[in-house]
């Protein structure tokens, strides 16, 4: 176990003859290998013969077609079709499923708010900087749970009631019972839309390209920005009028005792969203943070000295370098929050944790398939997120000479 | 022959004095007013304060509730528009350090406080006499007397079922316990993971990256609920001693990270050196290699200790009462359905967090700048 270094042993001479096999450094490896592959499959054998043991008092098995039963509960809040006839594997599907709604909306929201907060804390004013440094000090020296109950609490008895919801113009509602936010409604036009949206972007994307490249080349400036807005609306302007105009908002409206229409967001989401985003966020600015000044001053000072402007010297030089310290640890705070979204089992969210491996488990009994089914999730997101960052690792990686 | 010199006739007029740099308004001008969009965040960031501020001072000192003419049960509380309520943490202060502890024998938890705090302190304060031998006790004999004045069932102590055990005590229980158990097994896995042999450093791989990759709350609910399908007959560890077991597995992983990260950074040099002097492997890593590794990240290990003890309020998932729980339990009585009590219950819970962690980041700072003891360059 203590073999840390990566030099070769240097077998002494003479080992060969004479000296004991102990000495023999090859040997040893072998030897201490084996010991601990007998050890672990010592331990596998245990634990398996254990839980055969167990489960055969209890007359259960191992085995996954309970999944296709019918789980017979009902679930608050769900992107997919679900109701009390879907089965067990519906509900694994409806928790990934939320799982992943609740991680993409937080990072994209950690994102923003931490870069905000990080570059506050290296501002030139002194009031700026300081009111950021307590909010990081103060949110992540805090529990997340801690955070999430208090979130939870005030959204369930610090808003007004139904009738004097909170409301931002007519299309944002937000009261004691969630938070109301109007609703794409379309039909299969829908798509025709998307894949427009999709085009108008790549097309704006391929200009920016083909745009900076020929500034490289030819070293005259060219607008970027408002040729590609301009493509970029007309293409979608296009897609979107030639169908039809196919999408309507259906706004929330105050119908008897409560609100009707719209999307309707559960206050556990919103608390859960909040919290995640509030603590992820102060971690973020202080990655943040800590990549940007990891670029060393002399890198500004080098690139005034080469004339470029300010907006450039950001953009082309302290970016590029800080962002190479930035992504690494980025990426392992959205691997975090994806895993801290778990949390939502406490507040009565249903996302994977607390749909499958919690009400699932309960009612159907099989602890064992299930926590390794649960665990499998978060594994894959560990493993696309390692995939990801060795990817990127390699992609920025320094070119030495 | 042209003449070339020049001779100033006037007295060049009295430039102005340079702009001052130091004082109160050379400061804010300098930090405050540099610029445009500086002076705009200013104003901002005021108004933002005075926005927040006054609320805040009412909600936690002006309107709160600091004493109870009728003797703390929480009438003075239920008044419309109230502040915090504080009289509801004087109240329940007991049950949030101790939890359901019983009171007659709440002296042996203060007992064992007093002990570790006097056992600590040579540890933490640099330059104190007998660090060797509070050392040996502290992370040795300590946790054994401490179990027993916890439990009890000895020299005629009442035995104390660790479900009686709660709050505070519990959440310092169970975070030392993590912090002294994670640290050895952390180190052990990282030197596996750095060994050249393939099958030592495979199991070590994959239980790191198993453990690392999954959240804590799975790792809790496996605890609570399959632990117990993978003992022995008749083994049945309780509740308390198997979130304690999940804990210290999932944060052994992350604590060999970052003593991974230690272990990269040291130069080859230091292994050939040792190598030279004729140490041997163990040698090696025990007096050469691991002083300095573990002292390069410091920093890494402190930041772990700080999420172990915020993650120990995950164990209330699993229906054990530590701080957090104990806090929720006595928000949710009924003889206190005040509007703010609850709330206020959460501020203490989140400032006691928050003490403890704060303390640790500032005191890993401390000891960063004391153990600086290379080259600086």
């Amino acid at each position: 176990m203590t073999d840390a270094t990566n030099n070769e042993p240097v077998t002494r001479t003479g080992s060969g003859h004479g000296a004991s096999l102990i000495n023999n450094p090859k040997f040893r490896a072998v030897i201490y290998q084996a010991a601990m592959l007998l050890g672990v499959v010592l331990l596998i054998w245990w634990l398996q013969s254990n839980a055969a043991y167990n489960l055969g008092q209890q007359n259960k098995s191992i085995g996954f077609g309970f999944l296709n039963s019918t789980s017979g509960f009902q679930i608050g809040f769900s992107l997919l079709p679900y109701e009390r006839a879907s089965t067990y594997f519906d509900v694994y599907l409806v928790g990934i499923v939320n799982t992943l709604l609740v991680a993409s909306i937080g990072i994209v929201l950690a994102t923003m708010l931490g870069f905000t907060i990080g570059i506050a804390r290296l501002s030139p004013n002194w009031i700026l900087r300081k009111l950021a440094m307590v909010y990081v000090e103060v949110m992540r020296n805090i529990p997340l749970l801690l955070q999430l109950f208090f979130w939870y609490f005030l959204l369930l008895n610090a808003l007004p009631a139904v009738r004097d919801s909170y409301a931002l113009g007519d299309l944002v509602f937000l009261n004691q019972r969630g938070l109301y936010l109007p609703a794409i409604v379309s039909d299969g036009r829908f798509l025709i839309v998307v894949a427009g949206f999709l085009i108008a972007l790549g097309a704006a994307i391929w200009f920016r390209r083909r745009t900076i490249k020929k500034i490289e080349e030819t070293g005259d400036r060219k607008p970027i920005w408002l040729p590609m807005i301009a493509i970029f609306a007309v293409i979608f302007a296009i897609a979107y009028f030639g169908s039809g105009a196919p999408v309507e908002l259906d706004f929330p409206e105050l119908r008897g005792f409560n609100y009707a229409g719209g999307f309707q967001v559960p206050p556990e989401l919103t608390a859960l969203i909040l919290g995640l985003v509030i603590y992820t966020s102060a971690f973020i600015a202080e990655v943040v943070r800590a990549g940007i000044q990891s670029v060393s001053y002399g890198q500004v000072e080098a690139a005034e000295a080469l004339g470029l402007r300010e907006s450039d010297r950001m953009r082309l030089v302290v970016i590029p370098q800080a962002m190479r310290v930035i992504v690494p640890p980025l990426t392992s705070q959205y691997l975090n929050l994806t895993k801290n979204s778990s949390l939502g089992a406490a507040i009565g969210f249903p996302e994977l944790v607390s749909v499958f491996a919690g009400t699932a488990l309960n009612q159907s009994g099989r602890a064992i398939e299930i926590i390794a089914l649960t665990m499998a999730v978060y594994l894959t997101f560990s493993l696309l997120t390692s995939i990801f960052m060795n990817w990127y690792n390699a992609r920025v990686a320094l070119v030495e000479r | 022959m042209t003449d070339l010199s020049f001779v100033r006739g006037e007295i060049v007029g009295q430039r102005p004095a340079p702009r001052r740099s130091t004082g109160a308004v050379a400061w804010m001008k300098n930090n405050l007013f540099s610029s445009v969009g500086n002076t705009i965040m200013t104003v901002a960031s005021v108004l933002f304060v005075l926005w927040l501020i006054p609320p805040l001072y009412n909600f936690l000192i002006g309107d709160a509730v600091f004493t109870d003419p009728e003797g703390l049960r929480g009438q003075a509380c239920r008044i419309e528009g109230v502040g915090a309520c504080w009289v509801f943490i004087r109240a329940r202060f007991g049950f949030f350090m101790y939890g359901f502890y019983p009171d007659s024998e709440i002296w042996r938890v203060n007992l064992m406080f007093a002990i570790g705090i006097v056992l600590i302190i040579p540890l933490l304060v640099p330059k104190m006499p007998f660090v060797r031998t509070a050392a040996v006790l502290f992370f040795v004999v300590y946790p054994v007397v401490a179990y027993f004045l916890m439990a009890g069932g000895i020299f005629g102590l009442r035995q104390v079922p660790t479900g009686q055990w709660g709050g505070l005590t519990l959440t310092l229980i169970i975070s030392l316990i993590g912090i002294i158990l994670s640290m050895p097994i952390g180190i052990l896995l990282a030197l596996g993971r750095q060994s050249r042999l393939p099958i030592i450093k495979a199991c070590c791989v994959g239980f790191i990256e198993l453990w690392r990759a999954v959240p804590l709350i799975t790792v809790l609910f496996m605890a609570a609920v399959m632990f117990p399908l993978f003992m022995p007959r008749g083994v049945s560890p309780d509740t308390l001693l198997r979130a304690i077991i999940g804990i210290v597995l999932f944060e052994s992983a992350y604590m060999a990270e970052v003593v991974r990260g230690g272990l990269q950074a040291m130069p080859r040099g230091q292994y050939e050196a040792s190598a030279a002097l004729g140490l041997n492997k163990v040698k090696t890593m025990g007096l050469i290699i691991l002083p300095q590794a573990l002292k390069h990240v410091i920093p890494g290990i402190v930041n772990t200790f700080i999420a172990l003890f915020k993650d120990t309020s995950l164990v209330s998932i699993i229906g054990i009462f530590e701080l957090l729980n104990t806090v929720r339990a006595a928000g949710s009585d009924v003889n206190w359905s005040s509007p703010t009590h609850a709330v206020t219950g959460y501020i203490f819970a989140a400032f006691v967090f928050w003490i403890f962690c704060f303390g640790m980041s500032r005191y890993s700072i401390y000891m960063e700048g004391r153990l600086h003891t290379g080259h600086k360059r």
